[in-house]
């Protein structure tokens, strides 16, 4: 059982829940929904799911090639699979079948990346998720998604139904606190302003996004005005808004609960130095540079410089304010 | 569109292009074979199979000497499977490739694209004008089939392993829509060396997937040796029949016996077919050699090979 705890002050909440209950309800409207999962039904939190409609939970064992690949068969024949898994092990055993089976024959399955980043902290690297956006952003033709709250966990599979592409979410199971603004849709390849500065830029997805939230207030405080810009969709990439950012503000910082090597700071890297001479801001990219020593997520997260003061420090020192 | 064809290579497309317009050009050609097929008797079933398969092969032959590319001994072992298949057995209609209560067939040794092509063009799904574009720049006909750019094709394959996976996935799908279709699945044998196959056979067997076959293409050989010297697949009908498959096994050169493997499972298992065939069937110098998994006829070879194949 998933329970609601107060991590910080604020309450904070574990993404699966919301998964859960919006894939039920979703399914009980919808008879081409269906669930594939590789032996994960609690980790998946599918208990529910399995208990409303005992027929549409594929359950394929310990198998994550053939998960993938008997998701694309049931997409090919008209269904709509949710094909879940933790993700260390649904993009790394089954990188192959990703990106031939579902990116490249344009089978509309919904890989649901459980628990990623770094969640399963004292499991260590092995059951870490942090290379899944490297990998993910190299193959084309898969939308990649990376809500960081309750909402936009709903929103992304809310729009995986009405979307007929492919598409890769990352469902958090690291406890974070509400950060979209009342209102806000999710849209197909935007990142969302969540808060206006003039400064620097952070640009953070999924579990960072609270935390740049929070480095932006800290920065208020000391006089620099920061802009935080939430990585929802990593693909299709906003490069508008990072190029706006590039020239709006005098550097940006990226974070991520991912390895640094192709993940979101590198994709807005590389935007950045393709501007025309003049716009360009320094970019600081924040993320894992190693496999992680073994320790809880949180502590992880501190290890790796992925607090509100670590951003903080690499916002002011980017921008030159002493 | 054509590339240039090396001059020597002309009289070959010439015969090919005007076996063309004699024989499958018009709309409704599979249903016409479909016709004579049923209406047949059992040799003249195989007369018209043994004919359609010849045409494939000087297809084959014509299209790899032409785009200097291609796999053509796995091409050639299995093209009496395929032809059995898609004149036979599917249910299909080609004029309505998404009919959603078709047979699925998915040819999981995607790099015999070759013999595929043939198939589909002369099964009325593309005209087969557009065969010698086969890895021309910017054909729809890749190396590998591509479902975005050929109808017919259910799923890209190439990268072994992964046919059977999806097949699983289809055979589920029929039975939760309580659809008719059948699903067929073509692996090579070399390629029942993947772990994901087996993932999907216990998978298959576990979930009683009885409206799902797999023919395995048992031509012995691989890219680089024999299976068995390479890493044996013996005593592979015992291990099917363990992973629990009903296991048939037929002479993958003889259509009334793969007519008769393809009939629907009696025993609520899966079914799996391990066709016995030559690789480089038909052509006396390329039987059972493995320098022929992917080298490229001359155009003499060429020549002598369409000769044995009248």
């Amino acid at each position: 059982m998933i329970t609601e705890t107060v991590a910080t002050e604020r309450p904070s909440y574990d993404n699966r829940k919301a998964f859960a209950e919006e894939l039920i309800e979703l399914a009980a409207h919808d008879d081409r929904i269906v669930a594939v999962c590789n032996d994960s039904v609690g980790s998946s939190n599918l208990v529910g799911f399995r208990k409303d409609f005992p027929d549409r939970l594929i359950n394929v064992g310990i198998a994550e090639q053939d998960l993938i690949g008997v998701g694309a068969g049931l997409a090919s024949s008209g269904l709509i699979p949710f094909v879940c898994a933790a993700a260390p092990f649904l993009t790394g055993r089954g990188l192959e079948q990703i990106k031939a089976d579902i990116a490249y024959s344009q089978h509309r399955v919904i890989l649901c990346g459980m628990s990623p980043g770094m969640a399963y902290g004292e499991l260590g690297p092995t059951h870490h998720s942090v290379e899944d956006l490297s990998w993910l952003r190299a193959i084309p033709g898969l939308d990649i998604v990376v809500p960081a709250d309750r909402l936009q966990t709903r929103q992304a599979i809310r729009s995986a139904v009405d979307d007929p592409r492919p598409m890769f979410i990352r469902v958090g199971r690291f406890q974070v606190p509400d950060v979209t603004p009342a209102g806000m849709s999710l849209d197909r390849g935007r990142f969302q302003g969540i808060r206006d500065g003039k400064d620097v830029t952070i640009i953070a997805t999924g579990t960072m996004v609270s935390r740049a939230l929070d480095a932006a207030d800290i920065l208020e405080a000391q006089g620099v005005s920061a802009r935080v810009l939430n990585a929802v969709y990593l693909a299709p990439l906003d490069v508008e808004a990072i190029q706006v950012a590039a020239r709006q503000t005098r550097a940006i910082v990226t974070a991520e609960e991912a390895n640094v090597a192709g993940g979101l700071g590198a994709a807005v890297a590389s935007v950045v130095a393709q501007l025309e001479d003049g716009a360009r801001s320094p970019v600081r990219i924040l993320g894992l540079t190693e496999f992680a020593p073994t320790g809880s997520t949180e502590y992880l997260l501190e290890h790796f410089g992925l607090t509100p003061e670590a951003i903080v420090d690499s916002a002011k020192e980017a921008i030159g304010h002493g | 569109m054509m590339g240039a064809a090396p001059s020597s290579l002309q009289p070959y497309l010439e015969e090919w292009n005007s076996m063309l317009d004699s024989d499958v050009t018009e709309a409704g050609v599979w249903r016409r074979a479909r016709e004579s097929f049923e209406s047949a008797d059992s040799q003249g079933k195989q007369k018209i199979l043994r004919e359609r398969a010849t045409h494939t092969r000087r297809s084959v032959l014509t299209m790899i000497s032409h785009a200097g590319m291609g796999h053509i001994g796995g091409d050639l072992s299995v093209t009496d499977i395929l032809t059995t298949l898609f004149i036979g057995v599917l249910r299909i209609d080609p004029e309505n490739p998404e009919w959603p209560d078709r047979d699925r067939f998915i040819l999981s040794k995607g790099h015999c694209a070759a013999s595929f092509y043939s198939t589909l063009a002369y099964a009325g799904y593309f005209a087969p004008a557009e065969l010698m574009s086969f890895m021309q720049p910017l054909s729809a006909l890749n190396g590998h089939p591509n479902r975005t750019k050929v109808p017919g094709v259910e799923s890209n394959t190439g990268p072994l392993g992964h046919g059977l996976p999806i097949g699983v996935g289809q055979a589920i799908a029929a039975k939760l829509l309580k659809s008719p279709s059948r699903v067929f699945v073509v692996l090579g044998d070399g390629e029942m060396q993947e772990g994901s196959n087996w993932e999907a056979l216990m998978a298959g067997a576990h979930r009683g997937l009885d409206n799902l076959t797999i023919v395995i293409d048992r031509n012995l050989l691989q890219q680089g040796d024999r299976t068995e010297e390479t890493n044996r697949l013996e005593p592979l009908a015992d291990k099917l029949t363990s992973f629990g498959w009903e296991v048939r096994e037929a002479d993958g050169h003889d259509y009334s016996a793969l007519l008769d493997a393809f009939l629907p499972s009696t025993t609520g298992k899966p079914v799996a077919v391990i066709a016995h065939t030559t690789k480089g069937k038909g052509v006396s110098f390329m039987e059972d050699r493995v320098e022929w998994h992917h080298k490229v006829p001359s155009a003499e070879e060429t020549k002598r090979a369409l000769a044995e194949l009248a």
